[in-house]
């Protein structure tokens, strides 16, 4: 029998034109991060920039979307303009659903539109629309005005789009996916941007057949079962991932102005209790996952005197509390929500504004950077010009913000200063838990704290265990690829054990992909690797700043040495890996 | 006789689990739009949820309009459809006051049957089976229903098979 393949909807920007295309084998690649990777591979070109509008912006869900609760992500797939690299960004919302209700496996767009323009997909329509007149708003208002310029399937679509900062081909700006969620980090938003693309809705219009047999219908209610019945997910829908703030801080591994220090007893007006208390407006959801982890805070603002407020809704998570609050020496969760919807309406990566900001306010202090280029007195703790910063960054209000604009790493470039920045491959993220994690982000496949739980090895390991603990971040990839695959999300880690994930390719006729997961894994692992050596990744050119050498944390003052032979062997290991 | 009703849809998280269920299991088919019971925005994620339902008129305005008796009152409120007669001119859902009939690409009504099979999908309670007087009730009376008694928080609401008279959707 012939092998099943991915429904791929390819798009000329340039033209408009488009094409359904049978991609790829759907047993080698899965799908998600997999039929991403394969896809650059095929529609990519290794010769040509980033910012070459013939770079493939690639979209990809996997065989179980939609089949299965959580099974709710998609993968981006991007030449980054951040490195210049191959990358990846995941996000959520009604996207993974909407594509496949419009019978797609990805979305494939290449080329640049003539004029800025919104891509509107369904399972009968791919039509580019002139939206010139958007250029320049703000993402949250681009969605607003999306909803009526394009009225087809309300409730059943996803709209994407980008802010100022995007449309500048930001370096970490990303792309809001229906108002509460992004790929955010590595400046997909950027792609986005240079290619005059202001938004694309997908019209989740049609439906796809329930497989055969009475095994799918028996397994969901299973899997629905351990999901929604048991505490296995409690935690995310509870205090949601800012529970963390608390006991980080307690660790002394909490990043706080600028990873100046690690812990500060005001993290009890800041921590995921504070905000559960005093903010939580609401939960929500991605499409087809009842957990809810979405959490929606409300901020009120008093606009004028005699009682007159406004009120927003401002998702958080513990990552943006860190990078728009500790980071920034912030101890209101008013002030963090304030930046937050900042950045939302930026359309900007909020772990890089953050952490970027921290450094510029180190710098200023130190005198490495003036204020004729900050424009603004940033000091620690000081929201108002935080606020400000803000917006020059996402619209490049000068030379300096244009740099700052493109990494913290190229303002230091510029600047100096690179012994205090924050960089881990990128801004990073908030877990100045130790050796093992500082490792595993800046060399890390995505430079994510999502690549692998180092943090969790660090919190959890007694010794000092180089070969172990390179082996603990290459099996823990492994692990995630397949379910970036699927596409799960990674807070179903727990619920989805690899014979559960077996179980349900099987529920859904995909047998053959089910038969040997662990070589799928090593396989799709090893592509994502080679299509990032491939685009000009050299390991060994990041460094880990001197500030991270400065940390202490619950365990004492960080051991360079050991921090340095990690990096070495997973260095060592990931080219490996690829050659393999 | 009981009619499903959104009693608590303040809760709702959006996560489209009901209407994926009666898609799955109803009509046995992988979609939020083809099932009785379809969510969406009020205007925006901002704006909180509203789910698209058979209100459960009686007599019902969609019975009226169907021109070859394929949609027939439900006994109570509601409707029971019949697929052989159905020729998919949409003039129910045109009917139909609050859009709770989907059409199709091919122009087949899909409305709520009131069997409840949704409810145990719900995360929150926001779906429960409320009872209705059995007797046909006079013109105005269907859509007040709704707003009668809640059931209390923390109420369980029952799981599914609460109707076993309507034919299942198309399966």
């Amino acid at each position: 029998m012939a092998e099943r393949q991915f429904q791929v909807l390819a798009v000329d920007l340039a033209t408009g034109g488009h094409e359904r295309l049978a991609f790829g084998g759907r047993t080698e690649l899965l799908g998600g991060s997999g039929l991403a990777a394969g896809l650059h591979a095929a529609f990519g070109h290794p010769e040509l920039p980033a910012e070459d509008p013939a770079q493939p912006l690639i979209f990809a869900i996997g065989p179980l979307t939609g089949y299965f609760p959580l099974m709710s992500k998609v993968v981006c797939g991007f030449r980054s303009p951040y490195h210049n690299q191959y990358a990846e960004s995941h996000a959520g919302g009604r996207l993974a659903l909407a594509l496949r209700f419009a019978g797609l496996d990805a979305l494939v767009l290449r080329g640049a539109a003539a004029t800025p323009s919104c891509l509107v997909v369904g399972g009968e329509r791919c039509s580019l629309l002139d939206v010139h007149y958007l250029w320049g708003m703000d993402a949250l208002e681009t969605g607003k005005r999306l909803r009526t310029i394009v009225p087809e399937a309300a409730g059943h679509r996803s709209i994407l789009r980008i802010g100022p900062a995007g449309e500048a081909g930001g370096a970490y700006a990303c792309i809001n996916v229906d108002t509460f969620r992004h790929f955010g980090r590595l400046g997909a938003g950027g792609v986005m941007g240079r290619k005059r693309l202001k938004a694309i809705v997908v019209l989740g219009d049609r439906s796809a057949p329930t497989p055969p047999g009475k095994s799918y219908a028996s397994l969901f209610q299973t899997l629905y079962g351990r999901l929604t019945e048991t505490d296995v997910m409690n935690k995310y829908h509870d205090l949601g991932t800012p529970r963390n703030l608390i006991p980080l801080n307690d660790q002394r591994a909490l990043p706080w102005r600028n990873l100046q220090q690690t812990n500060d007893a005001a993290v009890t007006a800041i921590s995921g209790e504070r905000f559960a208390d005093e903010l939580l407006l609401r939960n929500s959801a991605c499409a087809g996952c009842p957990i809810g982890c979405i959490h929606i805070g409300l901020l009120r603002e008093q606009f004028a005197d005699r009682h007159h407020y406004l009120y927003r809704q401002v998702s958080y998570d513990y990552e943006p509390i860190f990078a728009a609050g500790t980071m920034l020496g912030l101890t209101r969760p008013s002030d963090v929500l304030r930046l937050l919807e900042t950045i939302e309406r930026a359309g900007l990566d909020a772990m890089s504004t953050g952490v970027a900001l921290a450094w510029a306010t180190e710098a200023l202090a130190r005198g490495v950077i003036a204020e004729t280029e900050t424009l603004l007195p940033l000091r620690f703790g000081e929201a108002d010009t935080y606020d400000r910063a803000i917006d020059y960054l996402a619209s490049g209000r000068n030379a300096f913000y244009e740099r700052l604009r493109e990494g913290t790493g190229a303002a230091v470039a510029a600047y100096g200063g690179g012994e205090f920045a924050c960089l881990l491959g990128q801004e990073m993220a908030g877990y100045a838990t130790g050796e093992v994690f500082f490792t595993s982000q800046a060399y890390g496949f995505r430079h994510s704290h999502l690549d692998a739980a180092g943090y969790s090895f660090d919190q959890t390991a007694t010794g000092r265990d180089v070969d172990a603990a390179v082996d603990f971040l290459l099996a823990d990839e492994r692990e995630r690829v397949l379910l970036t695959s699927m596409v799960a999300c990674l807070f179903a880690r727990g619920a989805y054990p690899r014979a559960s994930l077996a179980a349900a390719l099987e529920a859904v006729g995909d047998g053959a992909l089910a038969s040997d997961l662990e070589a799928a894994a090593a396989r799709i692992q090893r592509l994502r690797w080679r299509e990032r050596l491939a685009t000009g990744c050299d390991l060994d050119a990041i460094r880990i700043p001197r500030r991270f050498h400065e940390v202490t944390t619950w365990k004492g003052p960080l051991d360079g040495a050991y921090l340095d032979a990690l990096g070495r062997a997973y260095r060592a290991a990931l080219r490996a890996l690829a050659a393999d | 006789m009981k009619l499903l009703r959104a009693v608590r849809m303040a809760r709702c998280i959006g996560c489209h689990s009901c209407s994926l269920a009666c898609a799955r299991l109803v009509h046995r088919v992988l979609s939020w739009d083809r099932a009785g019971i379809r969510i969406r925005s009020s205007g925006g994620l901002t704006t909180g949820f509203e789910a698209r339902l058979c209100l459960g008129c009686d007599p019902a305005p969609c019975v009226a309009a169907c021109p070859t008796e394929a949609l027939r009152q439900r006994r109570g409120g509601g409707v029971i459809f019949k697929r052989e007669p159905c020729i998919q001119c949409g003039a129910c859902a045109r009917a139909c006051p609050v859009d709770a009939i989907y059409l199709d690409c091919e122009q087949r009504p899909y409305v709520c049957i009131h069997c409840g099979r949704c409810i145990p999908f719900c995360p929150h309670d926001c779906l429960a089976l409320v009872t209705v007087d059995a007797e046909p009730i006079a013109r105005g009376q269907a859509a007040s229903a709704a707003t009668a008694p809640r059931p209390a928080d923390g109420e369980r609401a029952p799981g599914e098979g609460g109707s076993d008279e309507e034919e299942q959707g198309d399966g």
